[in-house]
């Protein structure tokens, strides 16, 4: 698969795994664009995460690794443990620099790279968590003319993460789960 | 921690200009750096100091010491004693039984910011009966880090979260062993401060300096587009033994670099491996 043109960022912490799982398992099964997935977990503790769900959803769930070219069709996950950004020349890029609202990887980090990169072609869902990681993220995705989607705090397990977002994003969408389950069915 | 004021943008040609006037100015080069995230370190420490680009550019080429504050606050230096526990087991269990058959050993800890990692390496061979015929060289670009590591002095609260790494590494003797406490602050212990020579290198520029048998450069490839990575895996190249080993971070792989023919995997995960040719 090549390089890919557009991508799709997803970015949760408590109470949003569930939601992540039933996403992944709605999208088509060839796509064009590449999903990045970034959820707060302990690095201190081995992860199963990207195993398992390569085996529940059948199709190779990534670890994004370092100096690697993000290609369409691939599912990436953040690794726990490192900031994770995307370069200019499309590439991931690993940094374990200092955590960002107690995050590493932080959402943040994450979106505003990859929005100043993909602009336009850029899209960011923001779930459940209780932080204030990815507010930010989000408004320099709308800054660059990304689409910015949050779930509704209505329908999120813990809401201060979705609610944070509002309050600074100026043109998100409130999406209710199942529009953001009919919004990855429909994903190319 | 810093409280960062407003968040201040460049745009990617912006560094690039400031890229090219330090090679300029300062004859440091900074081209083969990751892009986004030494943007965002030079984004953070303007927001810091509450620069636009163009006070930033003016420090850069009129302010005594600058240069100096500017690549420490650049380079990443966080770092722990006995950071991944997994790794240092796996030092003493797959590396150290090698290393006993040498009578000299030479180790070096490449990028060692302000000296944590090659403190542990020194009381990991000293737990092995291997230090008294040891030496550590500690290198890294920023010459106030290797000031901080010359000193050997840490926090009583970094110390804390260095005993929790240690003890999970299984050592016999306790942490506490190996330095002094006063105060706030704990001093490493003078045996594995006289083991260790500090000093100024740069991964980017500087070449060959030792013959080792045992590298450790972790988590500092990350900081480096391609290109450089290659050059540095071959200064490493060039600075082992034969059957000397490489150690790097947890996601810093060979397996994909044109170098890994040259070299035998030990621990896939961790990423230890041996040049064999």
């Amino acid at each position: 698969m090549a390089q890919a043109e557009d991508i799709i960022l997803i970015g949760g912490s408590a109470g949003s795994y569930g939601v992540i799982v039933n996403m992944l398992e709605s999208i088509p099964a060839k796509i064009s664009s590449a999903i990045i997935v970034i959820i707060h977990r302990n690095a201190k503790y081995p992860t199963q995460m990207e195993k398992s769900l390569t085996l529940k959803l059948k199709r190779p769930i990534l670890s994004a690794e370092d100096k690697v070219t993000i290609e369409g069709n691939n599912i990436y996950f953040a690794s726990p443990g490192y900031h994770l950004l995307v370069e200019p020349d499309h590439t991931f890029s690993l940094d374990i620099s200092d955590p960002v609202n107690f995050s590493r990887p932080s959402i943040d980090v994450l979106f505003e790279s990859a929005a100043e990169v993909y602009t336009t072609r850029c899209t960011a869902l923001l779930l459940s968590g209780a932080n204030n990681d990815g507010a930010y993220g989000i408004k320099r995705v709308e800054f660059f003319g990304g689409t910015s989607i949050i779930q509704d705090p209505n329908d999120a397990l813990i809401n201060t993460m979705p609610n944070s977002a509002i309050t600074t994003s100026s043109k998100a969408n409130v999406l209710k789960n199942k529009e953001i389950i009919n919004y990855f069915c429909s994903i190319k | 921690m810093v409280k960062l004021k407003e968040p201040v943008h460049i745009t990617f040609e912006e560094l690039d200009d400031v890229v090219y006037l330090l090679k300029k100015v300062a004859d440091y080069d900074l081209s083969g750096y990751s892009k986004s995230s030494l943007k965002r370190r030079v984004q953070r420490l303007m927001a810091m100091e509450s620069m636009d680009l163009i006070d930033l550019k003016n420090a850069i080429l009129n302010v005594n010491g600058f240069f100096g504050y500017f690549i420490q606050e650049i380079t990443v230096n966080v770092t722990e004693m006995f950071r991944d526990p997994p790794f240092y087991q796996e030092l003493r269990n797959a590396v150290f039984p090698y290393l006993q058959t040498y009578p000299q050993l030479r180790v070096w800890s490449a990028g060692c910011a302000t000296g944590e990692e090659a403190y542990s390496l020194s009381i990991l061979l000293q737990e092995e009966k291997l230090l008294n015929r040891s030496f550590i060289y500690g290198t890294d670009i920023s010459q106030q880090a290797i000031n901080t590591a010359k000193k050997g002095v840490y926090t009583v609260e970094k110390i804390k979260s260095y005993t929790e790494n240690y003890n999970r590494v299984g050592m016999n003797s306790k942490f506490s062993d190996h330095y002094t406490a006063m105060y706030d602050a704990v001093i490493i212990n003078n045996e594995y401060r006289n083991s260790i020579l500090f000093s100024n290198h740069n991964l980017v520029s500087d070449n060959v300096f030792n013959e080792f048998q045992l590298i450790c450069c972790r988590n500092v490839l990350i900081y480096f587009d391609k290109e450089l990575q290659q050059r540095v895996l071959n200064v490493f190249y060039e600075s082992l033994s034969l059957f000397g080993f490489l150690c790097l971070g947890t996601k810093e792989s060979l397996y994909r670099q044109e170098m890994n023919a040259n070299f035998k995997v030990i621990n896939k995960s961790l990423n230890i491996y041996q040049k064999i040719k």
